[in-house]
């Protein structure tokens, strides 16, 4: 094993110049629970860790201009106990908190879920659902992002060597709107999207939808936008033909492969039904406010 | 290769020690401070054999790096007993037989100690979902959650039916 060397910066500044003279691969170090695996596996084998939990800002989340800021290495359970966040954003909430068990929960970040790049990661969806954009840091200073580019295939990332991600955002919501998000997996608990759908909507007091956004997990290599299954919702209420547009540009939309959790064709299937039933658990929770 | 220098607290004890950077607090723990109650079992953060907790939230000392236990409060399942006097949970798996061949019970008992410290009085649903990520290959769960359900209720103080 080459030479580790491990540092926690607490600031930006120093975090930003210890990944920048890093002689060999350097990995960002949040609630570490996919970096460790890796570790040990010797799946990445670095020469420098940056811990950057010690960074003022980048562990809690507060309200900002109507909306959130969540610190990228804020872990799933702190997400979970915040009431206000997941009043405005359930579907978000109920992604991050779906990633492991309780243990995981109590170290996971958005951020390592992000970074790590995984076609199946469950807060992904949600987050580009709901609009999300993420401040970067990095030698050229600080940049904003939205969450659908960061990822650019399994384990890969567009960001520089030396940025990272130091917090989200989620935008201030209007009236009559909500998310949520739905996986399939074929047990209750503990286990790896074979689908995921996340769909976030605004409605007008009839109910009928005027805005949304529809995001598929774990059937591409990144998370997958869908624009036609959003268009398919503006404009109607939540009825049949509503419906059926949306599983129809899902299921267009997907890209799987065939692996031991499913299928191409079971996948694209599960992506319509997640879609639907998404749909209206976000129909409903957007009619109740 | 450079050690790092650790102060923390461990069961309330100011603890020092000199660690490399890629050594798990799990490693820390059994190897070097001999406090081997925490078992490894996956080091891959999905059996929960390995479960402690950092400033009270409740982790997987496998998933975590030594040298982040930096002035942090860790508990293990050797801090939960006060002398001989048991604590209510460990006390009832033995009246419940909720183990067999006892490698998952401290991190079973440490994660049920976490849900009773912010929920006294879980339902089965609710403690079913919160041990999801503690796996046991012997008793088959009923006893674990008998016996958790039955230590909260003596915690609140009252006898279960």
């Amino acid at each position: 094993m080459p030479t580790l060397a491990y540092t926690a910066p607490s600031t930006v500044e120093e975090a930003v110049r210890a990944l920048a003279g890093a002689s060999g691969l350097a990995k960002v170090l949040s609630g570490g629970t996919d970096l460790l695996v890796q570790l040990r596996s010797g799946r990445t084998k670095p020469s420098l860790i940056v811990d950057t939990k010690k960074i003022p800002g980048i562990f809690g989340i507060r309200e900002e201009n109507g909306g959130f800021v969540i610190g990228a290495a804020t872990p799933g359970a702190v997400i979970g106990e915040c009431a206000a966040l997941a009043r405005a954003w359930p579907g978000v909430v109920e992604a991050a908190n779906l990633i492991g068990s309780t243990q995981v929960q109590g170290r996971a970040s958005l951020a390592g879920n992000l970074c790590n790049a995984s076609p199946a990661a469950d807060s992904v969806p949600a987050l580009i659902a709901a609009r999300a954009t993420c401040t970067i840091v990095g030698s050229k200073g600080e940049r904003a992002a939205p969450v659908e580019s960061i990822a650019t295939g399994p384990g890969r990332t567009s960001l520089a060597p030396d940025e990272f991600i130091i917090a989200f955002h989620l935008p201030k919501r209007p009236a009559h709107a909500a998310d949520a998000y739905l996986r399939f997996i074929p047990r209750t608990e503990m286990d790896i999207a074979v689908v995921g759908a996340a769909v976030n909507v605004t409605l007008d007091a009839a109910g009928v939808c005027t805005d949304a956004r529809v995001v598929l997990g774990a059937v591409a290599p990144t998370a997958v936008l869908v624009p036609d299954a959003a268009a398919a919702l503006i404009g109607r209420k939540l009825d049949e033909t509503a419906l059926a547009g949306l599983d129809k540009a899902a299921r267009a939309a997907c890209k799987p492969i065939n692996d031991k959790r499913g299928t191409i064709e079971y996948r694209t299937k599960v992506a319509g039904v997640m879609a639907r039933r998404a749909a209206a658990i976000a129909f409903q929770r957007a009619g109740e406010r | 290769m450079a050690k790092h220098h650790v102060s923390t607290t461990i069961n309330g004890e100011p603890t020092e020690f000199l660690c490399e950077p890629q050594l798990t607090l799990l490693d820390v723990l059994r190897d070097e401070l001999r406090l081997t109650g925490s078992k490894e079992g996956c080091s891959s953060g999905d059996c929960g054999a390995c479960s402690v907790t950092v400033d009270g939230r409740l982790v997987c000392s496998c998933l975590m790096l030594a040298v982040e236990a930096e002035g942090k409060s860790i508990e293990t399942v050797e801090g939960m007993a006060h002398g001989h006097d048991l604590h209510p949970l460990q006390q009832k798996f033995l009246e419940h037989a909720a183990l067999q061949c006892g490698f998952c019970t401290p991190g079973v008992l440490v994660a049920a100690k976490a849900l009773l410290d912010r929920n006294p009085n879980p339902t089965e649903t609710e403690t079913r979902y919160w041990l999801a990520g503690n796996l046991c290959r012997c008793t088959g769960y009923d006893k674990i959650v008998r016996a958790v359900l039955d230590a909260a209720a003596e915690m609140r103080g009252q006898a279960r039916a």
